[in-house]
């Protein structure tokens, strides 16, 4: 049964608002997009949304309680809080690198979770 | 007395790249004096990414962008006073600052750089009435508290303001568990990116009210609950919607205001509207040799600008440290807020005095759609664009070409103004 969806793009400034159609999980049409970013950014939206997650690590040995961290790729949106749950059941002794993966391949996703700050 | 030729007032984004642009245009001695216990200002605890999409073509968190500039302060050799805090500016640049290994010190300056960046609104300056429970924070402080120090601060939230940072903060409060009940919205339009609209509160369900605001707290000890009321077009609570939402959090995100209290005990000139020092194209105050730059001048959207602000400014202080700045007889024209405007920086432009990057910066009263923006001196237009759509929240500019600065006279005014199409 074809379904018809509207989403906000948010590539770039201007918003476009998209329609999609989809059947069955599979895309049939998508319009109202002003470029193929807008398409592509919708076709994931639909299929397999993503998103960047950033959070914080506990440090043990290190002047500050805490880390920055960022996944080094988009996780699975659905997996956000499961990830949320292994970092903060991780923590980590200074001294840390930026960049440095502080958690590997985090729930099998394949996707690491690195360090955004140099910590002594 | 110590004698040192540029200090720099604010090691965060701003800060750090005036020093380094004046580094790059030829001064050595220079100091950046910091509170914190590390340079990175505000984007320490910025722990989201979406920074530097203009100056490195990627996006990184806070952190990251702040540790690019940390680190070339570092293989500058460029010196810093951290955990330092500056009292007094005097009128002929003398600096007192003070830490707990010097305890107070003066340092004559030859220039100053302002960047001590900006505060946030608090409930005290929205008057909402109510007891004082615990629990009421604004966005930033739950910020750190969360990011930096690693506490979170309550369970059940309600977010007043859906500007970047509230949206950002409901976002933050979520994913560590919170339940963000709604965000409250007193415009009929939130100040936030699209983006964040979309990542930080429909991705949670969290309800975005807008044209509601807060008008009571409840709770003696720590909060237990606020009232929540729609607002007519004139933001005038409408009590029959007054609706009682349970909560042990509040965070505010209702406004940010460049930090001046040096500047005003400096006596220098201030503008009431964006409540930040009176600059020249040359970023310059009005004691000479004090510059600004970042959130001190205005409240930037974007810290990529406010890295470009103070590469100017930075250049343009190591200018007058060696004695090759804007001249005295430099006539400037004042540039004033038009039609649809609020504001614009610089406040005075010497067309002389203009490089190849200068720009002026404005932000427009309302959300217009289908217009005109136009730079005017008298009846002669020196600029003018067309725009689908400007709102509060996204700063604009005008790039002032040499053609532009060549056609300017040197009488009158630069009016900024929005038309119809």
């Amino acid at each position: 049964m074809p379904e018809k969806r509207t989403m906000v793009c948010i590539i770039c400034p201007v918003g476009c608002n998209i329609e999609v159609c989809m059947d069955d999980k599979k895309i049939c049409s998508i319009s109202g997009n002003s470029c193929k970013r807008g398409a592509d950014y919708v076709l994931a939206e639909c299929t397999n949304p993503s998103r960047t997650l950033t959070s914080v690590m506990r440090v043990i040995g290190a002047q500050s309680a805490m880390i920055p961290v960022k996944s080094d790729k988009p996780v699975p949106k659905e997996l956000l809080f499961e990830c949320m749950k292994e970092i903060n059941g991780h923590q980590i002794h200074a001294p840390v690198k930026m960049g440095e993966v502080v958690i590997e391949n985090i729930l099998n996703t394949g996707v690491d979770i690195i360090a955004t700050r140099s910590i002594q | 007395m110590k004698e040192i030729d540029l200090v720099v007032i604010g090691g965060g984004p701003a800060g750090m790249a005036a020093a380094i642009s004046a580094h790059k245009n030829g001064i050595r001695d220079i100091l950046i004096i910091e509170r914190d216990s590390s340079l990175g200002g505000i984007l320490n605890q910025c722990i989201h990414n979406g920074f530097g999409l203009h100056i490195f073509g990627e996006e990184l968190t806070g952190p990251e962008y702040a540790w690019r500039f940390a680190q070339q302060v570092e293989e500058l050799g460029i010196e810093c006073k951290l955990n330092t805090m500056v009292l007094d500016i005097s009128g002929d640049k003398t600096i007192t600052a003070v830490n707990s290994t010097e305890g107070v010190m003066r340092i004559q300056a030859k220039a100053v750089m302002l960047g001590m960046g900006c505060r946030e609104r608090n409930r005290g300056a929205l008057g909402i009435p109510g007891m004082r429970p615990a629990g009421i924070f604004t966005a930033g402080t739950a910020q750190r508290f969360v990011n930096i120090e690693g506490y979170l601060p309550g369970r059940k939230v309600v977010i007043l303001g859906s500007g970047d940072i509230g949206l950002i903060m409901a976002r933050r409060m979520t994913l560590e568990g919170a339940e963000v009940r709604m965000v409250c919205e007193i415009m009929p339009y939130s100040g936030g990116l699209t983006r964040n609209i979309v990542q930080c509160l429909e991705d949670f369900g969290i309800p975005l009210k807008l044209s509601h605001t807060i008008i009571g707290i409840h709770g003696k000890d720590r909060l237990e609950g606020v009232t929540v009321a729609a607002v007519d077009k004139n933001r005038v609570p409408l009590m029959e919607t007054a609706e009682y939402v349970e909560c042990d959090t509040l965070l505010l995100s209702v406004g940010l205001i460049p930090e001046n209290e040096l500047s005003k005990e400096a006596g220098i000139l201030m503008d009431p509207v964006t409540l930040g020092p009176v600059v020249n194209e040359s970023m310059e105050t009005s004691l000479e040799g004090v510059f600004a730059c970042g959130n001190a001048v205005h409240v930037h959207d974007l810290v990529d600008n406010v890295t470009k602000e103070a590469m100017l400014a930075g250049e343009c202080a190591a200018k007058y440290i060696l004695g090759s700045g804007r001249s005295e007889g430099c006539k400037a024209l004042k540039t004033v807020a038009g039609n649809g405007i609020r504001y614009v920086v610089p406040q005075l432009v010497c067309k002389e005095a203009l490089g190849k990057e200068s720009k002026l910066f404005f932000r427009v009263d309302n959300v217009y759609k289908n217009i005109r923006i136009v730079a005017a001196v008298g009846d002669k237009i020196l600029y003018e664009t067309r725009k689908l759509k400007v709102s509060p929240g996204e700063m604009e500019s005008i790039r002032l070409h040499a053609s532009i600065a060549g056609s300017m006279g040197d009488e009158g005014e630069i009016i900024v103004s929005l038309e119809e199409c």
